[in-house]
């Protein structure tokens, strides 16, 4: 095996605070071969990027390494100072961030911010210089590289900013590339080729990269080490097939149990119990005073038909002139009573647009929605009152979807109130039955949703949305914002609600194998359009559309993980 | 661009538009001008016939328009106090102004971007801790209580430049400038501090927390990470994003510097067209305050126009979109 | 309150001396301004009080006729100086204070109107406030102030200033808070728990007063801060100019307006002290705004 290129021992990150020293990063040490891929993994707050930002001295003061060793091809690179330390980013350690779009200079042209690279590295002349960039770009596979050369940042997009971005970071040759999240930001489709062009650049150059995720599947098709992290320390470490295949940790197998699975539909979703993160939640409890007595003659719920959206794109004063984008084009669907539909596809297929329509948050062009034989557009403000009642909705981002100046107990309550359900003397007991029920604690109506984490507080969100017991449930991307341990906690309890109060759903997603975990039937959706719907396990075993089947490919490959932890979570039928 | 630029070509006559009606409503309803205009002696046939001669018996729009069509040709009527064309007033006054105002925004500018880039620069050094406090008092300090110190303090006191006027003046063309006699030169030198130092302060601030804004922009930590030199990301990548928007308030800053020349010509007693307005405003001189208001806007838009088309050349997202 | 007391900004802010210097200051002068009429000696305004022949008394000394001494000497017309300070900062204190609520009012109704509906209302408000940016706040309230002059009969003139001050300032100052409230509306619209609520089916003034008006307060507070250093220094400066408070009334402006004439013969202290506890003032409030901004933006830190 070949010597490291990079070698972190015991490395510790500290930020001193007002309640004492914190430590993100704690003991860490790992090796980097040339043309090896080491992802490192974990939850957010786990310290792993802050671990790359440590290695190239791009911390954000007060935070500092108080302790640990950096070596780079045998010279130890921690203790440099300021100046020296610069002399190495960019030309010895590369570093790719998260976000394309807030990556490169707005000012500059993808060209003259090459230049200036190669030239500060390498010293080349403006001529070879530019050479030398349309080369990078055309490595990258940007199409027309000369003619790229010189346009500005916004005129690319962000799957190809974020290759400009890689091409600058292969400017000057490194030993070392240190890749922050590289994909998160970018559709599946675009993740997966740039994930590629990564692999294949390592490989070719002889680079050794570190790969910071938070997801399984990019650290299973990509790397070849991986190291996993829990708050601040490495856990486990090792080659990434035997880590992810027998696992030894703890932490790593509830981990990899939690990575919802496109093959097998499972009963429950299985939770990481790891640093007592456990909750118990009572839905079935709430099953037992649920008024279930509604239900639609027909057996269908809701009726969508050639629903459409359209937005202004280009204003003017004549009509004639204006210019529209159609975000849902003539979507038709049917949700029958108990049933969990899923709308899935990239961004912008106009999903959630779906979703806010039949939420009443935004007019609808053309089409109709019926709800229960009730025609949307014939409804007055009574009846949309009532119809209001019973739809609701939970949203993608759990940090915005609560008023952070309204307590959790007024936040649960503004339904009941608005609805004028119960009187005021008996809201107070029904929110906090309701709080209890989705597994808060007893004084949690009192606080604020800034003392709560993502998934607690998408459980409030749950709370709020069940307070006027509907009967139908709008999930846009309820989990896309959480880590996977808080995702199979906050399915669980979308199945529970499934399951024991037969609430009918729809369910949106861009994640493939929740889908599978969670619908009875998918539509797929692509540039507004409604392209394939299916019984959900034949959309996965035979896609009927090219589109669904290049979707279903994109999906990471999981079979090298663990099966046994899930191995008894099987469904039944 | 070029559809750009003619959107902000049609906001601007429509601010002129605006700052016209203004104009024109105070003439119309603030005060009667015929009581202005003639004295205590007057008939009803003499009412009668100013009253026609000056259109005021016409509809609201047709005497607006009238008013334009005079307000554009440098017609303002006569100043009921001086009892002489205003448009003739003000030229004589507008020299005086535009060279104060000239002097103190060179000023205000390169000490203030100067500034504002060391402190945002050496953002935890002692030096720029000093700026920022001196900066918090300048704020704080009413730009005529600056004026009162100075001669106080470089007229009373130590008499090295003169406490009120302009000193000798050279007439060239109608132009009379105090650019070309050393008394003239001297005598800018405490009005141009006084007005300019308000200025400074607002825009050393700006640029500096604009600067420190795009500081923590992505594109600088990547310019970092690329190993860049602290020097190439200072004045190439932070600087010219930074001026993106200091360009606009700072086209602003300049547009104010004449209106606040008002103040400090008081307190150097400076024959410009502040002083006028000022001694307009005490004696509801309607004629004066409107075309006033007029020369400063025109002066406003015209400053923004070119902002605006300055803004369009350095962030190519805007050249873009048009 | 023991969330208050708890959290970071009151952390910050115990641990700020010049925030807590400031705001010191700021709580004696407003109290000294509230209480004028029991800690002043005379009351400047009664002319029964008044003697001729104390004018023009330096400080700590005694008055060469009257022999009476006087803590910060006498003005002119023979008015303690330390009593027409409280008097004139309760008047410069007054007009600062209205002037900013009123433009805090109808800024945040305009942004919240703007910000929650865009389309035409949008438009308008914020094309109307362009236009007035365009035009620098103290013009626009001495414009105000001349035209509201020109209108007012001329016996109402003296008694009707302090309240065309506060309008003209007021006026003058609106579109800062309904720009910064509109932005902030923008953005806590898009957010999700608007979403929700309008999907519980509250109304538009529910939602705007409930759930936006709460999370906008913040750069809110920060701006009235600062307003009200700039609306007692725009106050000042009007008076200053003698488009103000008139003598009748004096505000801090005012005072220095008529010691400026004194300062050059000598008789500094008839403008020094005025323009100290303006100065005092200002200084105040604004270091407070300053440290409230860098307190309530964490990114700035």
């Amino acid at each position: 095996m070949s010597e490291p290129v990079l070698s972190i021992r015991n490395l510790t990150v500290e930020i001193p605070t007002r309640h004492g020293i914190f430590k993100p990063v704690e003991d860490v040490s790992y090796d980097i071969r040339p043309g090896e891929i080491r992802g490192v993994v974990g939850e957010s707050g786990a310290g792993k990027s802050m671990t790359g930002n440590a290695i190239i001295g791009l911390l954000d003061p007060p935070a500092r390494v108080s302790s640990g060793e950096v070596w780079l091809n045998g010279r130890r690179i921690d203790q440099l100072d300021a100046e020296e330390k610069r002399k190495i980013r960019g030309k010895e350690i590369a570093m790719i961030f998260q976000d394309p779009l807030t990556s490169l200079n707005p000012l500059y042209t993808v060209g003259e911010q090459l230049v200036e690279t190669i030239q500060l590295h390498l010293g080349l002349s403006q001529s070879a210089a530019k050479e030398r960039a349309i080369a990078l770009l055309d490595r990258v596979r940007i199409p027309n590289p000369t003619e790229r050369f010189d346009q500005y940042p916004h005129q690319f997009s962000g799957g190809m900013r974020q290759r400009v971005v890689i091409a600058l970071a292969l400017c000057s040759e490194p030993s070392v590339i240190v890749a922050d999240e590289p994909t998160t930001a970018l559709d599946v489709s675009v993740q997966a080729q740039v994930l590629d062009l990564i692999k294949e650049l390592a490989r070719e150059r002889n680079v050794g990269v570190i790969l910071v995720t938070h997801d399984m599947g990019v650290i299973a098709d990509t790397t070849d080490q991986v190291t996993v992290m829990y708050s601040g320390k490495v856990v486990e470490q090792g080659a990434t097939r035997q880590i992810l295949g027998a696992p030894t940790h703890e932490y790593t197998k509830s981990l990899i149990a939690a990575v919802p699975r496109p093959q097998v539909k499972l009963h429950r979703f299985p939770q990481v119990s790891y640093g007592g993160r456990e909750t118990t939640f009572k839905i079935e409890e709430l099953s037992r005073n649920w008024d279930r007595s509604l239900s639609s003659e027909s057996g269908t719920l809701l009726q969508v038909d050639g629903l459409t959206k359209r937005f202004l794109q280009k204003g003017a004063l004549l009509p004639s002139r204006r210019r529209y984008f159609t975000a849902v084009d003539a979507v038709s669907f049917d949700i029958k009573d108990g049933e969990v539909f899923g709308l899935v596809g990239e961004s912008g297929s106009g999903k959630s647009t779906v979703a806010r329509m039949i939420a009443t948050l935004m007019p609808i062009d053309a089409g109709e929605i019926t709800f229960d034989g009730e025609k949307m557009s014939a409804m007055g403000a009574s009846e949309l009152a009532r119809y209001r009642r019973q739809i609701q909705m939970i949203f993608q981002d759990p940090y915005s979807s609560l008023n952070p100046r309204m307590s959790v107990g007024d936040i649960v309550a503004e339904p009941l109130i608005h609805h004028k359900i119960l009187s005021r003397a008996e809201v107070a007991p029904r929110v906090r039955e309701l709080l209890d029920h989705v597994g808060l604690a007893s004084d949690a109506h009192r606080k604020y949703p800034h003392e709560f984490s993502g998934g607690q507080r998408q459980r409030i969100s749950i709370a709020r949305a069940l307070a006027t017991q509907p009967r139908f449930l709008i999930c846009d991307e309820p989990t896309s914002a959480l880590d996977v341990s808080i995702q199979a906690q906050i399915l669980n309890i979308l199945k529970d609600l499934q399951e024991y109060l037969g609430l009918t759903m729809l369910f949106i997603s861009h994640d493939l194998p929740v889908v599978r975990q969670m619908c009875d039937r998918v539509g797929v959706m692509r540039q507004g359009k409604l392209v394939e719907m299916q019984e959900t396990s034949a959309l996965f075993e035979a896609p009927k559309t090219a589109y669904t089947r290049e979707l279903l490919d994109l999906m990471p490959r999981l079979d090298q993980l663990s099966e046994e932890e899930i191995a008894g979570l099987r469904a039944k039928g | 661009m070029f559809s750009f630029i003619a959107k902000r070509v049609g906001q601007s006559v429509l601010v002129l538009l605006i700052t016209g009606l203004v104009a024109f409503s105070m003439f119309t309803f603030v005060g009667d001008p015929i009581d202005n205009m003639l004295g205590q002696e007057r008939t009803m046939e003499d009412v009668e016939r100013l009253r026609q001669q000056l259109g005021l018996d016409k509809p609201f729009v047709v005497q607006y328009v009238r008013f334009l069509e005079q307000a554009v040709q440098g017609n303002f009527g006569i100043s009921y106090r001086q009892g002489r064309p205003v448009a003739e007033i003000l030229l004589e006054r507008a020299p005086a102004t535009l060279e104060l105002a000239a002097v103190s925004s060179i000023f205000a500018i390169v000490l203030g971007i100067g500034l504002g880039v060391f402190t945002a620069i050496r953002r935890d050094g002692v030096a720029a801790h000093v700026i920022m406090s001196a900066s918090l008092i300048g704020v704080s300090l009413p730009t005529f209580l600056i004026g009162i110190l100075l001669i106080y303090v470089f007229s009373v006191e130590l008499g090295w430049f003169p406490s009120f006027g302009r000193g000798e003046t050279v007439d060239i063309g109608g132009w009379s400038t105090g650019f070309l006699t050393v008394t003239g030169l001297k005598a800018l030198v405490l009005p141009s501090i006084t007005l300019g130092l308000y200025q400074m302060t607002l825009i050393m601030r700006l640029v500096r927390s604009e600067m420190l804004e795009v500081m923590r922009q992505d594109y600088i930590r990547f310019a970092k990470a690329r190993g860049l030199s602290n020097r190439v990301i200072n004045f190439r990548h932070a600087l010219k994003n930074t001026m993106v928007p200091v360009i606009t308030v700072i086209g602003l800053q300049l547009g104010s510097i004449i209106a606040f020349a008002i103040i400090t010509e008081t307190v150097f007693q400076w024959p410009g067209v502040g002083l006028l307005f000022i001694n307009a405003i005490q004696f509801v001189d309607i004629p004066v305050m409107a075309a006033y208001l007029m020369l400063i806007s025109v002066m406003f838009v015209a400053i923004n126009l070119l902002v605006d088309i300055l803004y369009a050349f350095i962030d190519p997202r805007l050249r873009g979109a048009a | 309150m023991r969330r208050f007391l708890n959290s970071d900004i009151f952390y910050a802010f115990r641990t700020s001396p010049v925030a807590m210097a400031s705001a010191f200051v700021t709580v004696l002068l407003v109290l000294a301004a509230v209480f004028a009429p029991l800690i002043a000696l005379t009351n400047p305004f009664d002319p029964a009080s008044l003697n001729l022949m104390n004018g023009f008394t330096p400080p700590m000394e005694p008055n060469a006729f009257t022999g009476e001494t006087f803590l910060l000497g006498t003005d002119d017309q023979g008015r303690d100086v330390y009593s027409t300070i409280l008097y004139g900062m309760r008047i410069s204190l007054f007009v600062g204070v209205a002037a900013v609520m009123f433009a805090m009012i109808l800024g945040i109704f305009l942004g919240l109107l703007s910000g929650y509906f865009g389309g035409w209302t949008e438009t308008i408000i914020m094309r109307a406030a362009d236009v007035q940016l365009t035009f620098p706040s103290i013009l626009v309230a001495m414009l105000i102030f001349g035209i509201a002059k020109g209108v007012t009969p001329v016996e109402y003139r003296d008694q009707m200033a302090i309240w065309v001050l506060i309008l003209a300032i007021g006026l003058s100052d609106w579109v800062q808070f309904a720009r910064v409230v509109r932005g902030a509306t923008l953005v806590e619209k898009s957010k999700d728990y608007v979403a929700a609520a309008r999907m519980i089916g509250r109304s538009p003034l529910t939602i705007m007063l409930r759930h936006i008006l709460p999370n906008v307060l913040s750069p809110v507070l920060v701006i009235a801060t600062i307003s009200l250093a700039l609306a007692i220094i725009a106050e000042a400066t009007l008076s200053f100019l003698g488009v103000g408070a008139p003598p009748t009334q004096p505000s801090l402006g005012t005072l220095i307006r008529i010691g400026q004439g004194y300062l050059f013969s000598g008789e500094w202290w008839i403008l020094f002290f005025p323009a100290c506890t303006l100065l005092a003032l200002a200084l105040a409030v604004n270091l407070l705004g300053d440290w409230l901004r860098d307190a309530l933006n964490p990114r700035l830190r």
